[in-house]
């Protein structure tokens, strides 16, 4: 089963092509990171699963469905620097919006979405925190808090945009242990813009620069970072586990 | 101030006048934190400028044609609805020009209501009461309009709670979780729109914006949450009001202009001493005794 499938998709903001003739099959269970450089269409792949923009050309299928019926059961962690850090807001309240789908037009949240957000908090090792102001935590508690929010939904796919952006290393290594925990229940993608940052886990990197090259970890090597940025790219090492999918790269 | 005091107890005017100050408060809170924490205070302009409208064509419906249950108060509730539709839908669709949209609707709005007040035969010091309000004239009729909004704005605030504060804090957000944000916005603009039909029997057209996001900015330093910055505007409003009215009494000053006066300095005071260079100052000599 596939979670994400993308059929030769284009995609242009006002006649200015984002992403153009995009391939794409993401495997139910997968941990892909998603890299390229900026204006790539890193962002807009993840609004394009997300069904918050339209392709105009080709077909994309989440979870086997339409982007928007499949929204209920997609989990989402935006980058976290876009919030109003003035805007009074409790941290649970905020992990509470994981719930909104499941409350009534004219209705509260309930005991149980309570129960479900404190629950979430626990599993990021932020509980304590829960009557704390969202705008008092650090960006690496932030984000965590991000992420219980989307996994408060029960998703069965994860898309981050760029999680580690403006975080220090040693809170970024605990945000991917974090992941690499969750990606044995559900499947993951992941923006990064620092590839140093792609982590063990990782079995998979969608290379994003108007078209996509999908590269298992064990095959990237230095020429295909060097042909996507463009330019020389001190390369981190890692110690690689084999993609067991073994090669699905389409070169454009 | 003490002469307002023993006034309030013989003159039923001036109760009805306190009265009406401290019902809109409760809205000027709740419409207030939305204003303040969604940053559409230039919409809530606009919309406050259209409703010299409303009140324009029901003066002149009034006077001119006897329909003489068509009081302006009725006409600011049509007008300012309906330009918080207009508006929202502008602001919806058109998101490059939203400004200039907004700008020239609030001029159209302006322009409208003076045409007709200019047509209405008699004194023209209404057009005075309606720009800069004028307390002292609330009439008994007025404050049951004034005590039905109220419940309507309550009542909407307590039911959409969860969801303003999703589509306030992360409109995407809650989007891609099924809330339809474009009705909450609307309904959002609605609620403010009824909470400016109420101030502008306190402060007027022109002075209603500094009552939305004046007493919500000063809760915005010390609330944690939606809710308490809500509670906390509705106090302020309400002890700014009553400041401003008795100290307007003695002297024969505008009630509306000397609330603002009072609203804005507690106002400047307040981001003076939360800036942060004066709160380090402080915190320094602090430490040092």
């Amino acid at each position: 089963m596939s979670a994400v499938v993308f059929d030769n998709v284009s995609f242009a903001y006002e006649g200015v092509p984002a992403l153009s003739a995009v391939n794409l099959r993401i495997d139910d269970g997968d941990f892909v990171s998603v890299i390229g450089p900026n204006g790539g269409g890193k962002t807009t792949l993840l609004k394009l699963i997300l069904g918050l923009l339209q392709p105009q050309q080709g077909t994309i299928r989440v979870l086997e469905r339409t982007p928007a019926q499949a929204r209920s059961q997609v989990g989402y962690v935006p980058q976290f620097f876009q919030f109003d850090t003035s805007f009074p807001v409790r941290v649970l309240d905020v992990v509470l919006m994981g719930r909104l789908h499941r409350i009534p037009f004219a209705g509260r949240y309930r005991a149980d979405d309570r129960k479900a957000a404190e629950s979430a908090l626990r599993d990021v090792e932020l509980a304590g925190l829960a009557s704390s102001p969202f705008a008092a935590l650090s960006g690496g508690q932030r984000q965590r808090v991000l992420i219980a929010r989307a996994m408060v939904s029960e998703p069965r796919l994860l898309l981050l945009d760029e999680p580690t952006a403006n975080i220090d290393p040693a809170v970024q290594n605990e945000l991917f242990r974090l992941l690499d925990e969750l990606s044995r229940r559900l499947t993951i993608m992941m923006v990064t813009h620092d590839i140093g940052f792609v982590s063990s886990a990782i079995r998979r990197v969608v290379c994003v620069n108007r078209t996509v090259v999908v590269h298992p970890t064990s095959e990237l090597t230095g020429g295909a970072i060097a042909d996507l940025y463009r330019s020389d790219v001190r390369m981190v090492r890692h110690d690689h586990r084999c993609a067991e999918h073994g090669h699905e790269v389409r070169h454009g | 101030m003490v002469e307002f005091f023993h006034a309030v107890a013989h003159h039923g005017f001036l109760q009805y006048a306190l009265l009406a100050g401290l019902l809109s408060s409760i809205a000027c809170g709740i419409a207030g934190t939305y204003v303040v924490t969604r940053r559409i205070s230039y919409i809530a302009g606009g919309i406050s400028h259209c409703v010299l409208a409303g009140m324009g064509a029901a003066r002149y419906c009034e006077t001119v044609h006897g329909w003489t249950w068509f009081s302006p108060l009725y006409g600011a509730t049509a007008s300012a609805l309906a330009a918080a539709l207009i508006i929202g839908m502008v602001s919806l669709k058109a998101k490059q020009r939203e400004d200039t949209v907004i700008g020239a609707l609030w001029a159209i709005g302006m322009a409208v209501g003076v045409l007709f007040i200019a047509r209405t035969p008699g004194y023209n010091e209404d057009l005075m009461a309606y720009l800069f309000g004028n307390i002292l004239m609330v009439s008994g009729n007025d404050l049951l309009l004034i005590l039905a909004l109220d419940v309507l704005i309550v009542a909407a605030g307590a039911i959409w709670y969860d969801q303003f504060q999703a589509v306030c804090f992360d409109e995407e957000y809650a989007r891609l979780r099924g809330v339809p944000v474009e009705l909450f916005y609307l309904l959002l603009l609605g609620l403010v729109a009824l909470t400016v039909v109420l101030l502008v029997t306190v402060v007027g057209i022109v002075l209603v914006i500094a009552m939305l996001t004046l007493p919500a900015a000063i809760a915005g330093h010390f609330a944690r949450t939606l809710r308490g910055m809500m509670a906390l505007a509705t106090l302020l409003c309400a002890l700014f009001t009553v400041l401003g009215l008795s100290l307007s009494y003695a002297p024969n000053l505008p009630a509306g202009a000397t609330i603002i006066v009072v609203a804005g300095m507690a106002y400047l005071a307040t981001a003076g001493l939360c800036a942060p260079g004066i709160r380090a100052w402080f915190a320094a000599r602090f430490r040092g005794k």
